[in-house]
């Protein structure tokens, strides 16, 4: 068994919320409490979940745009979370992101060829010449050509700006890339298209990818593991064909069941969840999702359930099936 | 007043073509761009809607599905935007010529509006329930005291927990699954005939977006109100509609019923978006996902001929040449492409 390339323990990140007396700390944010994966070299893992479920920050905890509270990153042999600020920049070559927004992410002043070699200049990455040889290759593996070189931002379409966006990210050859939520912000018919070139990316470059998505369908196409995120906790995780064919928890069966299909005729088996989703400053104590969970009892307020092997790697937190 | 005369008339006493609730024909909505010129965001539009049931508008962005929705409740942004072309008929009533105070006799009380976001349709700074009394009061003239009786019910008829306590929260003090069924209760106290829905679950997650349909359907089948519903997904559509008007770059390019949509379309255009969403349990065979090629013109520059035709795998020179009509291919199911009789059109197996 090989060592994965990202080893994620107990991470936990929590957002102080001043506003008391004198600007005082009022209440904690717990955004992600003690999230612990792995991620094999040319994996792709989906993180799924809802809003206020912490997939977003763990994504960025591991880039270190947010900085973590407590727990341990490991890339590679490099404890990520420990790295001195002038070490970071290095680093981050092996590390990219691609946001949702294309829209927000590109500098509206800027030509594409700026974008692009900016973070080749930022790196030390070639000659002057050799830059824009490299950036037309780069504008190539995603689809656009060298004569959008000299456009800005806002000549593009959302979906080709969204490949700008890769494009970016490629540009300093990362093994790690993780996408949050790339093809949300996208047409039905654009998102097929950059779900397509992030499929063939990942093949031809050999890509290690953390794909956060809310978005069921396109989670199960694209990813081989899946991990469910709900209030700050991981309640599942999994191989795709397991978790998808035989969700364990509560809260995945209720997720499935309630993306609608494109199917007409009314579906029956559909569990509703009630109410809404509880606020990660006050989380419920024991089990996270026993407030609006069918099968909680007074036992899952109590316990704080651990994630339980069910074979094949698939690991759900909930002491009602496992 | 019009919207007095729209209820004077019973249903049974009107003539058959009448006893459709909205009829619209021929709609051509243009905004203004700068200069001289102009586009046309809505053009030659028409669809009916029968009393009760659901009519999905579906489409991406450009489409004109919102600006259509926009268009029928005269709320199109008065410099630059105005319906040009066409008729808009509520039960017979033919809207299009409408003084803005007769519009706004029309807006809530017979047709009432949902938004994606519920803050823009929820004044800030008065609570949820001033504005269900507002409403009420003004079109039904009910008294304050029976208006607050009116806005507990509403807000209680939503599924709001607490709803005499609740009545009188600002909308901040509501979770946004909370403030979506307020808005609900807002644009129904009237008991309009049509609600139009535009992409009213776009921005919920999943789970409270379960619990949205389910309660639009509920209150349909308590309510009867005809419901338009604009969306860009798919899997709410064929959940929630009886009949489905596709759009494409300011056209309504297939209607039909919801079955003959989703399992037998006719354009190539519906068949593409179809086939281009990775549905759950379709994909463990790994295929790759069948993409439409290009992206949607822009109204400024769109192509001779069919609109769709550039990024149509089954265009040919006529296709580029001529603009096709819309034409009907089955009894109540009409296409807009002028191959429709040589084409096949292949759909992903979902099973």
């Amino acid at each position: 068994m090989t060592t994965p390339l990202l080893q994620v323990s107990n991470l936990r990140k929590t957002f102080p919320i001043p506003g008391g007396l004198l600007g005082r700390i009022k209440a904690e944010v717990n955004a992600v409490n003690d999230v612990s994966f792995d991620v094999a070299r040319g994996e792709v893992v989906g993180l799924v979940g809802e809003s206020g479920s912490g997939k977003t920050t763990v994504g960025r905890t591991l880039l270190r745009l947010e900085e973590a509270t407590s727990g341990t990153v490991n890339f590679d042999g490099t404890s990520v979370l420990d790295l001195p600020p002038e070490k970071l920049r290095s680093f981050r070559k092996q590390m990219q992101i691609i946001f949702q927004d294309p829209y927000a992410s590109l500098n509206p002043r800027e030509k594409v060829r700026d974008i692009l070699s900016h973070p080749l200049k930022l790196h030390g990455i070639g000659s002057r010449e050799d830059r824009t040889d490299r950036v037309v290759s780069l504008l190539e593996k995603v689809g656009l050509g060298a004569d959008q070189l000299d456009r800005f931002p806002h000549e593009f379409s959302g979906g080709q700006r969204q490949r700008i966006g890769i494009a970016r990210a490629l540009a300093v050859e990362p093994q790690f890339i993780v996408a949050d939520e790339p093809v949300s912000a996208l047409d039905v018919s654009i998102q097929a298209q950059v779900i397509n070139l992030l499929e063939d990316l990942c093949q031809d470059l050999g890509l290690t990818m953390l794909f956060i998505a809310h978005d069921l369908g396109v989670v199960e196409h694209f990813c081989d593991r899946v991990i469910v995120m709900y209030l700050g906790r991981v309640v599942e995780m999994g191989r795709s064909v397991d978790l998808y064919s035989n969700p364990n928890h509560p809260y995945t069966q209720a997720l499935l069941s309630a993306v609608p299909q494109p199917k007409p005729g009314r579906r029956k088996d559909r569990i509703v969840l009630k109410g809404d989703i509880p606020s990660p400053i006050n989380p419920p104590s024991g089990c996270v999702f026993r407030t609006r969970c069918p099968l909680a009892d007074a036992e899952c307020a109590k316990v704080v359930p651990v994630l339980k092997d069910l074979g094949n790697g698939h690991k759900s937190a909930c002491i009602k099936t496992t | 007043m019009p919207a007095a005369l729209i209820d004077s008339i019973p249903a049974t006493a009107r003539p058959a073509e009448a006893r459709t609730l909205l009829r619209v024909k021929d709609l051509q909505t243009t905004f203004r761009t700068g200069g001289n010129s102009s586009v046309r965001a809505v053009d030659g539009v028409s669809f009916d809607l029968d009393p009760g049931e659901t009519l999905a508008i579906v489409g991406e962005s450009g489409s004109g599905k919102s600006v259509t929705s926009l268009s029928l409740m005269g709320l199109l942004p008065k410099d630059t935007g105005s319906v040009t072309g066409g008729s808009m008929r509520l039960n017979g009533f033919e809207m299009r010529g409408f003084s803005e105070e007769e519009m706004r006799a029309v807006r809530g009380k017979q047709i009432g509006m949902i938004f994606q976001e519920p803050m823009t349709s929820l004044n800030p700074v008065k609570t949820v329930g001033w504005q269900i009394m507002e409403m009420v009061m003004h079109h039904e003239k009910l008294s304050r005291r029976a208006a607050y009786r009116r806005a507990i019910e509403m807000l209680d008829l939503v599924g709001i927990p607490e709803p005499a306590r609740r009545v009188d929260n600002y909308p901040h003090q509501m979770s946004g699954g909370m403030r979506q069924r307020a808005m609900i209760a807002m644009a129904l106290s009237c008991e309009p005939r049509i609600l139009i829905a535009d992409e009213p679950t776009t921005a919920l997650d999943v789970t409270i977006q379960a619990q949205m349909l389910e309660l639009m359907k509920d209150l349909q089948d308590r309510m009867g109100m005809a419901i338009i519903f604009i969306t860009h997904d798919l899997g709410v559509v064929a959940e929630v509609a009886d009949r489905v008007v596709v759009m494409y770059a300011g056209q309504v390019v297939e209607s039909g019923e919801v079955e003959q949509i989703f399992e037998a379309p006719r354009m190539p255009y519906t068949a593409g978006l179809m086939n281009s969403i990775p549905r759950i349990g379709a994909s463990r065979r790994k295929e790759r996902l069948r993409a439409i090629p290009g992206t949607v013109p822009p109204l400024s520059d769109l192509p001779h001929g069919c609109r769709f035709n550039p990024r149509c795998a089954h265009a040919t020179e006529l296709c580029r040449a001529t603009p096709p009509a819309l034409e009907e291919v089955g009894p109540g199911h009409a296409v807009r492409c002028a191959r429709w009789r040589d084409i096949t059109l292949d759909i992903m197996d979902t099973e």
